[in-house]
C-alpha cells in the first residue's frame, strides 16, 4: 500500500544552523507515529515542515502520494493541533471550527453538518456557543482537536497537544486521542517529549536527536532493543543503569571493576562477536531482589541508600560493589535506608553498547 | 458550663481567644493615609490650578480682569469671550474666530489618523508575522526614521509637496502627518502583533486564511486596545501639531493651533485675556475629550504587551 506520508532527504537550516539533516521517513496509512525527543531535537520543526508552516531547505514531502513540498498548509489535506490550543479568542467554538471551512468556501449546510458531527464525536456540543475564554483547559484542547477534525483531513498533526494540561486531564485526553484514532483510523503524527504519551499512543516511535531520527520502531522495540545508549537512557524512568567495563575476547563475559558477569543468553547482533570496552545497561525494572536474585545469573550484594515508595512500585537506590543503581521493587516490599540487599539480573534483559560509538552490540 | 464549650481545643491549647482576629483595622486618619492623600491632594491642586484660572478668567469681562484678582471667581458670569473666541476673533484677514481652524483641524486629523493607522497596522502585521528577506533592515530604517528631528526635513518636504502640487493644501498636510506617524505607529503595531502567540497565526494558515484573511479576521478583532492607543496618540499628536501646520498650510487652511497662536500672540490692540483663555480651552478640548472617553482602553492597550506573553 502507498504510504500516507513520505519524506525524502528532507533538510532544513536557519542560516548556518542545520536543524534537520537528510531525513527520510515513511508513515503508513492509518499509522500513529510519535516523534519523541528532548527539546531542540527538531521534532516540532519536522512537524511544521510536514504542515507546510516552514519552508524546507532541501528534499521532498509527499502526502497521500501527492508532492506537497511547495503547497500551502491548507492545501495539504492536514489538520493540526497545537500545544497552546491556538483557538481564535474572538470567535465562539463553532466559529473556530468553521473558520477553515468558510475559507474553503464550503456550502453553509455542509459546514454546519461537519461542525455538528465533530462536536458530537468530541462531546463539545453544549460548548459550541461559548468563547474559548469561557472554557477549561481540557475543553479548549477538545475544541482545538475539533478544528482539525472538521477538515476531514487524512493526516492529523499534533504538536505537544497535552503539555499544557494537568496530569489527570493529560491521562484522560491521551485515552481520548487513542480512541479517536481507532475510530477515524487516519494517519496521525504526534510530537511529544513525554515518553509515557509516546509509549502508550504510538504504533511506531521515532526518537530524534540533533535533527536526526536515531531509531524508528514500535514502542516494544525501542524499549527492549534501543539502538544506542542515548535512546536507552532516554526511554524509561528512572533511567537505565550502566556498568562501564570490558567484553572479553570470547564475547562471553563482561568485566566491570572486580566483577565478571557471564553473558549467556544475551543476543549480540547476528554474526558478530564483539570485544573490548563497552557499556552494559540494565533497566531498574529488570533487576530483582531477594530469592529471585539468588537464582539470577548475575548477583550483587548491596546496601539501600534511598527509598522512593510510589505505591504501585518502590524505587530503591542501591550501592553495590562500587556502583550506584536504581532498582524497581514491588510496591509492598518493606525496606528502608541502610538495609542490606541482594540484587541480580538476567543478561538476556541487558543491553550492551560499544564504548566509543555507543551503538548497541 | 460544658455545653458552652463549643471549641474545647481552644481551652486545652491555652491560646488567648479574645486576641486579634480577622482583618487588621486600618483607621482612616493614620499617618500613612494622611501622607498619601495629602501628597495626592497637593499635586492635584498644583496641576488643576492653572486650569481653574483659565476657566475663571474666561468667564469674566475685561473690566473685572483688570482688577487683577486672578484667583477670584467671576462676579458677573459672561460667555461672551467664548462666543468671540469661537466665532468672531480675528486672525489675520479672517474674522470668523476659531471655528474655521476647528473644521480645518478636523479635516486634517480625521484622514491623517485613519490613513496612518491603516497603513501602519498592516506594516506592523507584515513585519511581525510575514518575515520577508530584508524585513529586519526595513524595520531598522523605519525605526531610525523616528530619531531624525523633524526640522531637518521641513525644507525638503516643502519641495516635494510643491512638486506634487499639494503645497499649502490640506491634502499636503495629511500626507505629511501620515508619513511622520509611520515609524512610531509601525513599531507600536509590530510589537503588539509579535506578542500574539505564533501558533494562532499558524493555525490560521492551516485553516487556509491568507495575508489579508488573517489580518482582517484574526489579528484585527484581537487588537482593539492597541488601535485605541494608536488613535489617541495620533489624534493628540496631529491635533496639537503646530510646526507642520504653520509651515505647510496657508491662512485659509490653518489648523486650530496656528489660529490660536495668531489670536493669543497678536501684538496690536488690547490683550483680551478672557478670549485667549476661552480659545485655548476650546483648542485643547478635543484631545481632552478623546482621552476621557477612552482612557481606560488606553491604559489597557499600553499594558497589554507587557502582561500577555
Amino acid at each position: 500500500m502507498e504510504p500516507s506520508i513520505s519524506i525524502k532527504n528532507l533538510a532544513l537550516s536557519f542560516g548556518a544552523l542545520e536543524v534537520l539533516k537528510d531525513l527520510n521517513l515513511e508513515v503508513a496509512q492509518g499509522e500513529f507515529l510519535v516523534l519523541l525527543g528532548s527539546s531542540g531535537c527538531g521534532k516540532s520543526t519536522l512537524l511544521n515542515c510536514i504542515a507546510g508552516l516552514l519552508d524546507v531547505t532541501d528534499g521532498q514531502i509527499f502526502i497521500g502520494g501527492r508532492n506537497v513540498t511547495w503547497q500551502e498548509p491548507s492545501k495539504r489535506g492536514i489538520g493540526m493541533v497545537f500545544q497552546s490550543y491556538a483557538l481564535y479568542p474572538q470567535m465562539t467554538v463553532a466559529g473556530n471550527l468553521s473558520f477553515g471551512l468558510k475559507n474553503a468556501r464550503l456550502p453553509k449546510a455542509e459546514i454546519e453538518e461537519r461542525v455538528n458531527r465533530a462536536a458530537k464525536i468530541l462531546q463539545i456540543e453544549p460548548l459550541l456557543k461559548r468563547k474559548p475564554a469561557a472554557l477549561s483547559g481540557g475543553q479548549r484542547q477538545r475544541a482545538a482537536i475539533g478544528r482539525a477534525l472538521v477538515r476531514d483531513a487524512n493526516v492529523f498533526l499534533f504538536d505537544e497537544p497535552l503539555s499544557n494540561l494537568d496530569a489527570k486531564l493529560r491521562a484522560d485526553l491521551r485515552v481520548e486521542i487513542k480512541q479517536l484514532h481507532q475510530k477515524l483510523s487516519n494517519t496521525m503524527i504526534y510530537v511529544t517529549h513525554d515518553q509515557i504519551e509516546a509509549m502508550t499512543l504510538a504504533d511506531r516511535i521515532a526518537i530524534m536527536r540533533g535533527g536526526l531520527i536515531l531509531q524508528l520502531g514500535s514502542p516494544n522495540e525501542i524499549y527492549n532493543k534501543p539502538v544506542n545508549k542515548y535512546v536507552a537512557e532516554f526511554i524509561g524512568s528512572p533511567s537505565m543503569n550502566f556498568f562501564d567495563g570490558q567484553i572479553d575476547d570470547s564475547s562471553s563475559k563482561f568485566s566491570t571493576g572486580a566483577q565478571v558477569f557471564p553473558l549467556e543468553g544475551y543476543g549480540f547482533k547476528e554474526g558478530t562477536s564483539p570485544k573490548g570496552p563497552a557499556w552494559l545497561g540494565i533497566r531498574p525494572e529488570h533487576m530483582v531482589n531477594g530469592a529471585e536474585a539468588e537464582a539470577a545469573p548475575i548477583r550483587m550484594q548491596g546496601k539501600v541508600e534511598l527509598v522512593e515508595p510510589l505505591g504501585s512500585d518502590t524505587l530503591a537506590r542501591v550501592s553495590a560493589e562500587g556502583h550506584s543503581l536504581w532498582v524497581r521493587l514491588d510496591g509492598q516490599v518493606s525496606i528502608s535506608d541502610g538495609d542490606a540487599i541482594t540484587i541480580g539480573f538476567d543478561p538476556a534483559r541487558a543491553n550492551i553498547f560499544d564504548k566509543t560509538t555507543e551503538n548497541r552490540l | 458550663m460544658a455545653d458552652t464549650d463549643v471549641l474545647p481545643n481552644n481551652t486545652s491549647t491555652g491560646l488567648e481567644t479574645s486576641g486579634p482576629r480577622g482583618p487588621r483595622p486600618r483607621p482612616m486618619l493614620s499617618r500613612r493615609n494622611i501622607i498619601l492623600y495629602g501628597t495626592l491632594i497637593v499635586i492635584a491642586v498644583y496641576y488643576l490650578l492653572p486650569l481653574y484660572v483659565m476657566i475663571v478668567t474666561s468667564l469674566k469681562g475685561m473690566p473685572e480682569i483688570r482688577l487683577g484678582n486672578i484667583f477670584a471667581p467671576p462676579v458677573e458670569v459672561t460667555f461672551q469671550p467664548w462666543v468671540k473666541a469661537w466665532a468672531e476673533a480675528c486672525t489675520g484677514l479672517n474674522c470668523d474666530g476659531l471655528s474655521r481652524g476647528f473644521w480645518n483641524s478636523v479635516r486634517i486629523t480625521v484622514p491623517s489618523v485613519i490613513i496612518s493607522i491603516a497603513i501602519a497596522s498592516v506594516n506592523g502585521y507584515a513585519l511581525a508575522n510575514w518575515r520577508f528577506k530584508g524585513s529586519e533592515i526595513f524595520f531598522t530604517i523605519l525605526i531610525f526614521g523616528s530619531f531624525i528631528p523633524y526640522q531637518v526635513m521641513i525644507y525638503p518636504i516643502v519641495i516635494v509637496l510643491r512638486e506634487l502640487g499639494v503645497y499649502g493644501s490640506l491634502t499636503g498636510l495629511v500626507i505629511v502627518h501620515t508619513i511622520f506617524g509611520m515609524p512610531i505607529l509601525t513599531l507600536l503595531f509590530r510589537n503588539y502583533f509579535v506578542s500574539v502567540p505564533e501558533e494562532l497565526f499558524k493555525a490560521a494558515r492551516v485553516d487556509g486564511a491568507g495575508f489579508w484573511g488573517i489580518y482582517l479576521r484574526i489579528m484585527l478583532p484581537m487588537s482593539l486596545p492597541i488601535f485605541v492607543v494608536a488613535i489617541i496618540l495620533q489624534i493628540t499628536g496631529i491635533w496639537n501639531d503646530f510646526l507642520f501646520g504653520v509651515v505647510y498650510t496657508k491662512p485659509d487652511t490653518y489648523p486650530m493651533t496656528v489660529q490660536l497662536n495668531n489670536i493669543v500672540n497678536s501684538v496690536q490692540g488690547v490683550k483680551e485675556y478672557n478670549v485667549n483663555m476661552a480659545a485655548t480651552i476650546i483648542t485643547g478640548l478635543v484631545p481632552l475629550i478623546v482621552y476621557f472617553l477612552s482612557g481606560k482602553l488606553f491604559v489597557r492597550g499600553i499594558a497589554a504587551g507587557a502582561v500577555k506573553g
